[in-house]
């Protein structure tokens, strides 16, 4: 029934959704893969930045430029939540994985619940050029918004492993969660390292989450159909890789879209998990995990 | 002799208290009615949810100012179920045991309604339905009564799956999202299309979290269906009329729609602007539609939903959860009675008149005489609110006793016809 070429465009189709996912999932990729933070609060933030986005773009702003302009305010925000962490749970207890589980749950209710104060529950959508029109090649076509997905995922996974592996607090970020005692000794001071990450953690939610928008309407509880694929991509990546998150969420894209159109969508979230399940029992590290 | 006078001064206060009122405070001695409910606040059906509780509280309203009931205040309590199927029974059972109330509705849709009718039946208790679809078909609670405008599955998408015959559309494609509605629609319409001799050249599920559509649009493009029937919830619909946009259905289409809840819903219309244009789809009021005060209702309805940031156009849930309250307040009148056999045997005997046109019910609870209509979307512009409040932008075609249009086909030159 379905031919090579319905294959092949779904796989060209996959790559794009599969970037979509890794760009979503970057943000997290840094909090939880780099620090071992458990940011469960990560896909909220994302729909955060969805949010504003929204508001920005009604003065005419182009929604991706106003993920941009927002991205300073995520930092700011990024890092009160670390300090808020760090001088609640961090520097009082060693069991921070499970109440730093419980802060971030918190989080993400409360910052569902003001949005749902200040925006109500409809669902909300931007406009913008790219929207609703396709890139026709052939017979094939491309959603220009999901191109726009792809560009971003791009962008933001080159920008962030150069940041990773050529600046000092690149570097430092890589460091601290594997030992933070040789940081200090090099000179660094641990938290404020952290508080950096977290900064950028957050900072790349306000891009993505202006991405989200971008390919489809949001509303505020939509935070949970992503907590579980964001930490898919993250764990099937290997903690903290970005070019890993980028493999990850194509290997994810595809699997979906080549299972949804031959097979049935019904499949496929079967398909992703079981793919985690596999990549766990296989190599437990995940693909670029050391 | 100091607490006679107090006594005297009491009574003559309260008096002059009670003369003071308008008579529609006045409300004889006795705890308020109380009328229990959830209703979807929050997730995929919240903005329909609410849109609904607008629509019940301005009845709550308007029956305190008419004296209450059985001159009792009327007070309605209701928790947010999340749009989860899950919070219901429970939420159902604090009101029952706990709140002790008087009365029940039944949250706005068919998911979150489904879990709590075996517990009603159990338990003996008159439900009031609310928008949902096929609940009561298997369980026969004979204390059931829905406010919806359609009858049986079938009926449904008869007058879509006629449409597109009409058209000469002899295959089909249908895709319905995994829930307990959108399974009970979609198999109504396979059951008709068995009688049609179409040939389904495509039939899937899709997983009620999904996202992205264009995987699933491309596979119907690739059957080259002639008729493509949808049933899915207000989330999904935006994501879908995207994709058909960008991915397109092929020239061969005649008719695209059928049950898509969403469509009906201000903020996504307005949303999707243009991109309607063409839709053939299931509705239960469309402007143009003649039901007795309902107009008043709609501009008494729309500042309210403004300043509460819900759907400011109501048309869809908003007044027939006014009219579940009239329902209520009619069969409480008439027997003078809060005995749930009793108000369930005048419901079902008798003809309720409503803001949506007079009801009665069938055997199963569900509307005996059907008022659902199907309309084609035409001549929308994007962003404009006020076009969906004018007739002409969405034209009932089925059925014929409401009909103010013909279908235009095919789908590609519906989307382009001005």
């Amino acid at each position: 029934m379905f031919s090579v070429d319905l294959i092949f465009e779904a796989v060209l189709f996959g790559i794009l959704l599969g970037c979509f996912y890794a760009a979503v999932s970057l943000g997290l990729s840094v909090a939880f893969g780099l620090l071992d933070v458990p940011y469960v609060a990560h896909p909220a933030l994302l729909i955060l930045g969805s949010y504003f986005t929204f508001m920005l773009a009604k003065t005419g702003i182009d929604p991706i430029v106003c993920g941009v302009l927002l991205m300073p305010v995520f930092y700011l925000i990024g890092i009160g939540f670390y300090r808020f962490y760090y001088e609640t749970f961090e520097k009082r207890s060693t069991e921070t994985g499970v109440r730093g589980l419980a802060f971030f749950f918190g989080m993400a209710f409360i910052i569902e619940v003001c949005l749902i104060l200040f925006f109500g529950v409809d669902q909300r959508t931007v406009a913008a050029s790219y929207i609703g029109s396709s890139l026709e090649i052939g017979e094939y076509r491309f959603p220009y918004r999901m191109l726009v997905a792809f560009g971003i995922a791009v962008v933001l996974t080159v920008v962030l492993t150069i940041y990773f592996s050529k600046t000092f607090n690149g570097r430092a970020i890589k460091a601290v969660g594997q030992d933070e005692g040789a940081l200090r000794l090099m000179g660094a001071n641990p938290v404020k390292i952290k508080q950096l990450a977290f900064g950028i953690a957050t900072a790349i939610n306000a891009l993505a989450g202006a991405m989200l928008i971008i390919v489809g309407p949001v509303e505020p509880s939509m935070d949970r159909i992503y907590i579980g694929r964001t930490f898919c991509v993250v764990v099937l990546a290997g903690l903290g890789s970005m070019s890993g998150t980028l493999v990850a969420g194509l290997v994810l894209g595809i699997a979906e879209s080549v299972v949804m159109m031959a097979f049935g969508a019904s499949w496929a979230p079967a398909v992703s998990f079981g793919l985690l399940l596999l990549m766990l029992g296989v190599r437990p590290q995940g693909l670029f995990g050391r | 002799m100091d607490q006679m006078r107090r006594k005297v001064i009491g009574t003559g206060g309260a008096g002059l208290l009670a003369a003071s009122m308008p008579a529609s405070m006045a409300f004889a001695q006795g705890a308020p009615i109380k009328i229990g409910m959830s209703m979807p606040q929050t997730g995929g059906l919240g903005a329909g949810g609410q849109a609904a509780l607008i629509g019940l509280r301005m009845w709550i309203e308007d029956v305190n100012a008419r004296g209450g009931m059985l001159g009792r205040k009327v007070d309605l309590i209701v928790y947010d179920d999340q749009s989860n199927g899950a919070n219901t029974p429970g939420i159902y059972t604090k009101l029952i045991d706990v709140d002790k109330v008087d009365l029940l509705i039944a949250p706005y849709a068919t998911n979150v309604t489904a879990p709590i009718m075996p517990m009603v039946k159990e338990r003996g208790l008159l439900l009031m339905g609310n928008f949902s679809f096929q609940v009561n078909a298997k369980v026969q609670h004979d204390m059931w009564f829905n406010n919806a405008p359609w009858g049986d599955a079938k009926g449904w998408s008869e007058g879509f799956l006629e449409a597109g015959k009409k058209a000469g559309a002899k295959s089909i494609a249908i895709f319905a999202a995994e829930g307990e509605f959108q399974q009970n629609l979609a198999n109504g319409a396979r059951e008709i299309i068995k009688t049609t001799g179409w040939n389904v050249v495509y039939d899937q599920n899709y997983p009620g979290n999904n996202t992205d559509f264009s995987s699933i649009i491309r596979a119907v493009r690739a059957s080259r269906a002639e008729a493509v029937f949808v049933a899915c919830y207000p989330n999904e619909s935006v994501a879908i009329m995207r994709s058909v946009n960008e991915i397109g259905l092929g020239a061969q289409v005649q008719i695209f729609g059928g049950g898509m809840v969403g469509l009906q819903f201000g903020p996504v219309m307005h949303g999707l602007g243009s991109l309607l244009n063409g839709v053939v789809n299931y509705n239960s009021y469309v402007p143009g539609m003649k039901y007795p005060g309902i107009e008043e209702f709609l501009k008494r309805y729309t500042p309210r939903a403004m300043e509460a940031k819900v759907d400011p156009l109501g048309y869809y849930l908003s007044p027939y959860n006014y009219a579940t309250g009239q329902m209520i307040e009619q069969a409480v009148n008439a027997t003078k009675s809060l005995d749930h056999k009793r108000l369930a045997d005048y419901l079902r005997r008798n003809e309720m008149k409503t803001i949506v046109g007079p009801i009665s019910f069938d055997k199963n609870g569900e509307r005996a005489k059907p008022a659902l209509v199907q309309a084609q979307f035409r001549n929308l512009k994007d962003n404009d609110w006020d076009q969906f409040r004018a007739p002409g932008k969405q034209v009932v075609i089925w059925p014929a006793s409401e009909k103010q249009g013909d279908v235009i086909t095919p789908f590609d030159k519906a989307r382009k016809a001005i």
